[in-house]
């Protein structure tokens, strides 16, 4: 490449160039001498050959520029320009050796618009997902209690750290199993795709954050891609999407069961407050001393009316001291048994354990237990 | 992926016991088996929730595409 410029150096017919090597003159003349660089122009004429090469056209008033683009760089464009959009390219100025053709190999294309190719990609890919009825499917809804919850983010992004942050702090009964993907550049949609499709595989999983923070619009591609939508749709579990951002949705938005503006908010949704869920216990701790004491009293009543002097005096013996503390009192220990033995219950047993309930269980003379609050008290049955 | 408590089942067991509980013919025995045991479950229940402590597991898969499950960061 570094020879002279002597294309034209033959001009006696009897050392004529042959055709190709004519071409492949001009070729090295021309990759020697220009180095590789960025064009703009209007695109046209865009032909998209079976084998994934892309074939088109830039123009401005004056002229036209040849250009191909190779497979793996036309699969990394978001979109097929639309005919007449001004593009940016780069490429290396060069000539097809087997047509003589001058062109540009293009490696990178973009659009000058707002939004560009993006957008053209978005609502095409919105709209093929639409017509399969893909968005508009209906929602899963979303665990109370969840056991296993599954995260597809990158191991080292902060999304990571606020969902196990927040997931820790309000449901640490719940596990987090992570699955590391890349979230932004080449082959990270595939990463995000197969890690979606490992959640089937993980059968405790309840429910799937995929996600990450707050990125440009070209970091937030990943989840407008086409194929991650629909890798998010066919999760079986519940999917919350968690990609940061401030005013796009993305596809992974409009497919998910669920969205959230941020990761923090996707593990919030996920996961009840334990606080609140204490709360709740406390509530059903109340609910079931009052059954049981309700339960007592009927008894107690019920003794009362028939007059039977043996259970009237068992049931006297039931109410201990204690059965003036507030059942009202609402600060009532109803997690422990002993916290309504506590409040004046005791519960009387044979030496067999079982629970004697009745007058008939108790004979004359016979002894028996009674629990109490701080112990078992030894008993014996009257005559 | 070990199993952890399925709090759901739980709570619906313990309402389950309430609302028989609080059923009016209900005899007394059987109101002090279902006292006990909704005790013992709200114990058990309240102690799982007082010493969770969330665990973190990184899912990988090796080169023949089966899946290992390990603690993050070690």
């Amino acid at each position: 490449m570094g020879q002279p410029l002597d294309m034209f150096g033959a001009v006696a017919p009897d050392g004529a160039w042959s055709v190709s090597a004519v071409n492949r003159r001009a070729r090295m003349a021309i990759e020697g001498s220009l180095e590789p660089l960025w064009v703009q122009g209007e695109m046209t004429g865009l032909k998209v050959h079976q084998n994934g090469h892309w074939y088109f056209t830039l123009r401005d008033k004056q002229s036209q520029l040849r250009c191909t683009m190779f497979r793996d760089d036309a699969r990394r464009v978001p979109a097929e320009p639309a005919e007449g959009m001004e593009v940016l390219v780069y490429g290396r100025p060069s000539i097809y050796e087997k047509r003589g053709d001058f062109q540009v190999t293009v490696s990178r294309l973009h659009s000058t618009e707002e939004g560009g190719l993006f957008r053209i990609a978005f609502e095409k890919a919105r709209a093929a997902l639409a017509k399969e009825g893909i968005l508009d499917r209906p929602r899963k809804p979303l665990p109370l209690y969840p056991r296993w919850i599954a995260v597809v983010t990158s191991v080292d992004g902060a999304a990571l750290r606020d969902i196990m942050a927040v997931a820790a702090r309000r449901w640490p009964v719940a596990q987090i199993a992570v699955i590391g993907t890349r979230v932004q550049g080449e082959g990270a949609a595939d990463e995000v795709v197969r890690a979606l499709r490992t959640i089937t595989q993980l059968t405790k999983v309840d429910v799937a954050i995929v996600g990450r923070g707050g990125g440009s619009k070209e970091d937030l591609q990943v989840f407008n891609e086409e194929r991650v939508a629909r890798a998010v749709a066919a999760v079986p579990v519940p999917v919350i999407s968690a990609v940061g951002h401030e005013t796009d949705v993305t596809l992974c938005d409009l497919v998910a069961d669920h969205r959230a503006a941020t990761p923090s908010a996707a593990a919030q949704m996920a996961t009840p407050d334990r606080e609140e869920v204490m709360e709740g216990l406390g509530h059903l701790g109340v609910r079931l001393a009052h059954g049981l004491s309700s339960r007592v009293q009927r008894m107690e009543e019920r003794a009362g009316r028939t007059g039977d002097k043996l259970v009237t005096a068992i049931e006297r013996r039931l109410e201990v001291v204690g059965s003036r503390l507030s059942v009202a009192s609402g600060r009532l220990d109803a997690l422990s048994p002993l916290g309504v033995l506590g409040r004046g219950f005791a519960v009387p047993r044979d030496a067999t354990g079982r629970v004697l309930r009745r007058a008939a269980d108790f004979r004359a003379g016979e002894r028996f237990d009674l629990r109490v609050v701080d112990g078992t008290v030894k008993a014996r049955v009257e005559n | 992926m070990p199993a952890a408590p399925d709090f759901g089942k739980e709570l619906e067991r313990l309402e389950a016991i309430v609302r028989q509980l609080e059923t009016p013919d209900l005899d007394l025995d059987q109101a002090l088996q279902l006292f006990e045991e909704g005790v013992e479950r709200l114990r058990a229940a309240r102690e799982r929730l007082t010493a969770a402590q969330a665990k973190v597991k990184q899912v990988l898969t090796d080169h023949a595409g089966t899946l290992r499950v390990d603690d993050l960061d070690g």
